[in-house]
């Protein structure tokens, strides 16, 4: 029999010698601390290189193996986008791989679509499903009436199989309900899309200004290196932002603005550089277009003006301005993420590249730099698949949104309800991505997904999109496969490979082996020649010399350095028509939209409710990792941010106010209700909004941690205002107002 | 040669408060569900919108004068190399005496039934290696060291940035210093 130490010591304190033969330890008392130093021993004994999946920014990672089990997982300090270093999610991956709600099995649907009702099945089952699925779609519609919406990087293989298939109707939402905006507007005035990881370099500016963008609770791991690398070193930092984020609890001026006005004070901040001249005036003669239309745009957008619009004390304003331009070419206006805030973003993201214009900061050290890619081949293909013959259907049937350059999600969404669009989609794969979560107005996403033929989901848990879809196709994790190589663009190009940590739990299978296998049910198989990942990776390594060896143990591999910004001797590239950056942009006019920021109000809340407002915590990517138990155990559900004094004064709650912690049900101005959330009681935000981290309130009931935890902002956000410009959702256009969540016995 | 004394700096105004620190102190020292040899403290003063924040990665302060070996009936609690704070599982009967002695909340109790806190990872600083807290942050905010010698990073930055420590009132003489 076992005994446990706390027996064995009762035991012992009652006859020491006898209990310690017992146990077979010495039976000197001093003895029993056979190890002085507690050693946990969760070094590998083998340590395998790979890169990250918690989130997409993909950090190097070292994979500790002991027994067969990762143990940990650490940061490889040889790639340039970890440095060593982890954010929370990386070094909690082992959270996603020991999952005990990952799925298992493929799964076939039992029961109507969103009943969350399957069988399990072998893989040839549920791939011979998916191909008669497929095939009967391509009969009826055409091969383009199939759409793959993706995120992550085994996505690359599910993109190989739409093209091989003949369907251009590839879409991210990480486009038009993420960074869509400002690629946008960044290509409209410098010629160049920004792309992630950002060419920003952060660590040599000397001010950084942050609107609406968390660094540091939004955990893009170098980016958050180098602010505090900038900040150690003496950089000022300025935050717009409703709320007192972590970043603002850095800034030297936190500007905390009322939601919807950004143009305005970002007009007001061109006004002072402009009218006290805090720009470059010699960069923006040599490189620029449109001073004098800026000039004239901004005269009048005094600091007063701004003042009265953003409820910023114009003082504020013009002190954070003159801040910002003191510190230029250095003075970084970050682009932030997640852009898509109120139908009008593209024309804010302007104001922020003409912001960065007139600091001069484009291709500047310590601003916008240069970056690359390691150069690698192509797989050598025996032949390329025809072109698909249909075009890409995520516009609606008349046209609209003419500078989108990514397909847009909601697009293709809305291409699902028949006759929206030049054709019907009929058929879907979503590959590990929760639409549920991530598309605006829930009500309209599902009555496009009942209209389906086929909805074919690959995941590696039991998220929400996965209860609707007609076969579930579990995928291995990141730890458990190889997948492509990847040489994301940086200041210094570099190569990282994925590979195989331990093999895969259950009956899950990686991606290239899913779309291998389905290609062959469908005829496909000649557009997939190679044998596995690995092989596919090392053909793509050998055209250019690189060993798959090397690469294999260090797990990066890095290239030549370049000039990145105009101190070490880089040209500055303006791929816009005029080869110039545009201030005053007259594509924009040609198309009948601003050529330069105009501010519009946004509406007003109605009595009652508050502005619903969302952004992230370090802990969790979207709402990927609310099931992962080691991360969700210091940040186990989101919580309503209301403001204190608001909350005292909040109608309905007289007799009893609320208290820190309780349970509330908000309501948004469509009637939608919540689940139970705790309500957070705070000085950190104004008095007209609210704020919650995004990913929470899941219906997925086999994602047993976090079903019911918490409340989705995605499901309170019913209305968008779609960006003319380039089709993204606006989604913080959302109104709540607060109910005591009812007691449960 | 003096005997080294261990000790951390938390750099408050880099700390972001992501909780790296935390999982990967979980994941290196393999921690149960519930227990935390180290967590993050958000500190807010003021009212909207006069604010400040201080953001701190706590842990174990492996005080000098220490209440909770002092409290420990069995030798469990006790002061290893370099000041190190450790608690022997083996002699440890979970009578929780430390627990109620330590001012910073710094122990919990294993599911095993012994108690256990934060040991500065002396399992990897005997190989030459740092914290697996200060290995992974990404904002470099914990920097751990001799405090004995005056040319480590961690003397240099106590000695040179002004900083405090938690409770000093409680008279223990913590050994993690919060920059601020």
């Amino acid at each position: 029999m076992a005994l446990s130490r706390r027996q064995f010591i009762q035991i012992g304190a009652g006859g020491a010698g006898g209990a310690a033969l017992a146990t077979g330890l010495p039976t000197r008392w001093w003895g029993l601390d056979g190890d002085p130093t507690p050693d946990p021993r969760t070094d590998g004994d083998q340590v395998v290189a790979s890169y990250c999946e918690l989130c997409f920014w993909g950090c190097g990672v070292l994979a500790h193996v002991k027994d067969g089990r990762v143990t940990k997982i650490t940061g490889n300090p040889a790639h340039p986008l970890s440095r060593g270093m982890l954010c929370p999610r990386g070094a909690g991956g082992t959270g996603l791989l020991y999952d005990p709600d990952r799925l298992q099995r493929p799964l076939l649907r039992r029961a109507k679509r969103g009943e969350d009702v399957f069988e399990e099945v072998s893989w040839d089952a549920a791939l011979g499903k998916v191909a008669e699925g497929l095939e009967g779609v391509k009969q009826r519609h055409g091969p383009e009436a199939l759409a793959l919406f993706t995120h992550g990087s085994g996505g690359a293989w599910f993109k190989q199989f739409m093209k091989a298939w003949g369907s251009p109707n590839i879409g991210a939402p990480s486009y038009a309900q993420c960074r869509g905006p400002r690629e946008a507007a960044f290509q409209l005035t410098f010629g160049t899309p920004l792309g992630s990881p950002e060419p920003l370099d952060l660590a040599n500016a000397r001010c950084i200004t942050l609107i609406g963008s968390h660094l540091g609770e939004n955990m893009h791991n170098t980016q958050v290196q180098e602010l505090a690398d900038a900040l150690g070193a003496g950089a000022q930092l300025v935050v717009v932002d409703p709320r007192f984020s972590v970043a603002a609890s850095k800034a030297r001026y936190w500007l905390p603005i009322k939601p919807g006005t950004d143009i305005a004070l970002l007009l007001s901040w061109i006004h002072v550089l402009l009218a006290e001249g805090l720009y470059d005036a010699a960069y923006l003669a040599e490189h620029a277009t449109g001073l004098e239309e800026l000039k004239a745009h901004v005269a009048t957008s005094t600091p007063e003006w701004a003042g009265a619009i953003t409820g910023l004390d114009p003082g504020l304003i013009r002190a954070s301005a003159r801040l910002i331009g003191a510190a230029r070419p250095a003075s970084l206006i970050h682009p932030g993420r997640h852009t898509v805030w109120y139908g009008d973003d593209t024309q804010r993201e302007r104001a922020m590249a003409i912001l960065v214009a007139l600091l001069g900061s484009w291709g500047r050290r310590g601003g916008y730099v240069k970056q690359d890619k390691f150069p690698l081949a192509g797989y050598p293909h025996g032949g390329l698949p025809p072109p698909a013959t249909r075009p890409k259907v995520d516009k609606p049937k008349g046209g609209r949104y003419p500078l989108a350059s990514e397909v847009l999600a909601s697009g293709l969404c809305d291409a699902t309800r028949p006759g929206q669009s030049l054709y019907d989609l009929k058929a879907w794969m979503v590959y590990g991505c929760n639409l549920i979560q991530a598309m605006p107005d829930r009500p309209r996403l599902i009555e496009a997904i009942q209209q389906l033929e086929l909805l074919v989901a690959v995941d590696v848990l039991p998220a929400e999109i996965c209860g609707f879809a007609d076969v579930v196709l579990p995928e291995a994790t990141y730890l458990e496969r190889d997948d492509d190589a990847w040489n994301g663009p940086w200041r210094q190009p570099f190569l990282a490979v994925r590979q195989m940590v331990v093999p895969p739990l259950y009956d899950s299978k990686p991606g290239w082996w899913i779309v291998k296998e389905l290609a062959a049910k469908v005829g496909l198989s000649s557009h997939f020649p190679w044998k596995d990942a690995r092989e596919y990776v090392q053909a793509r390594l050998a055209v250019k010399g690189q060993s798959w060896e090397v690469l294999s143990t260090t797990g990066v591999l890095m290239g030549e350095p370049f000039p990145t910004c105009q101190e070490d001797g880089a040209e500055l590239t303006l791929e816009t028509e005029s080869g110039k950056i545009e201030l005053y942009s007259q594509e924009l006019a040609d198309l009948d939209f601003d050529p330069l920021p105009v501010f519009r109000p946004q509406e007003e809340a109605p009595p009652d409710h508050f502005r619903l407002l969302s952004g992230r915590a370090p802990l969790h990517t979207f709402g990927r990792t609310v099931n992962n138990r080691l991360l969700a155990e210091p940040y186990p559900e989101n919580e309503v941010w209301l403001n204190a004094d608001a909350a005292a004064r909040l109608p309905g709650f007289e007799r009893r106010p609320l208290e820190q912690g309780e349970k509330v049900v908000l309501v948004n101005q469509d009637g939608v209700r919540s689940t139970p959330v705790k309500v957070k009681l705070t000085q950190r935000i104004r008095t007209d909004c609210v704020f919650m981290v995004h990913g929470w309130g899941q219906t997925a009931a086999k994602q047993r941690y976090a079903f019911g935890r918490g409340a989705s902002d995605a499901l309170l956000t019913t209305r968008y205002k779609l960006d003319p410009i380039m089709g993204g959702t606006g989604m913080n256009v959302n109104f709540v107002r607060f109910e005591r969540a009812p007691e449960v016995a | 040669m003096t005997a080294r004394r261990y000790a951390m700096a938390v750099d408050t105004r880099r700390c972001v408060g992501c909780n790296a620190c935390v999982i990967s102190c979980k994941t290196e020292n393999a921690l149960p569900s519930g227990g935390f040899r180290d967590w993050i403290v958000q500190e807010v003063h003021g009212t909207f919108p006069d604010l400040t924040m201080q953001i701190r990665s706590e842990r174990c302060n492996h005080c000098g004068d220490t209440p909770c070996v002092a409290a420990c009936p069995t030798g469990a609690s006790h002061v290893a190399d370099g000041g190190v704070v450790l608690v022997s599982k083996h002699k440890c009967t979970g009578c929780k005496a430390c627990m109620a002695s330590c001012p910073y909340g710094a122990r919990w109790v294993h599911p095993d039934g012994y108690v256990d806190k934060c040991t500065f990872c002396l399992h990897r600083v005997e190989r030459g290696q740092v914290p697996a807290c200060q290995e992974t942050c990404p904002t470099r905010a914990l920097t751990f060291g001799d405090l004995a010698d005056p040319a480590s990073e961690v003397s240099r930055l106590v000695n040179r940035r002004p900083n405090l420590v938690l409770q000093p009132g409680a008279g223990t003489r913590p050994y993690v210093f919060f920059l601020t």
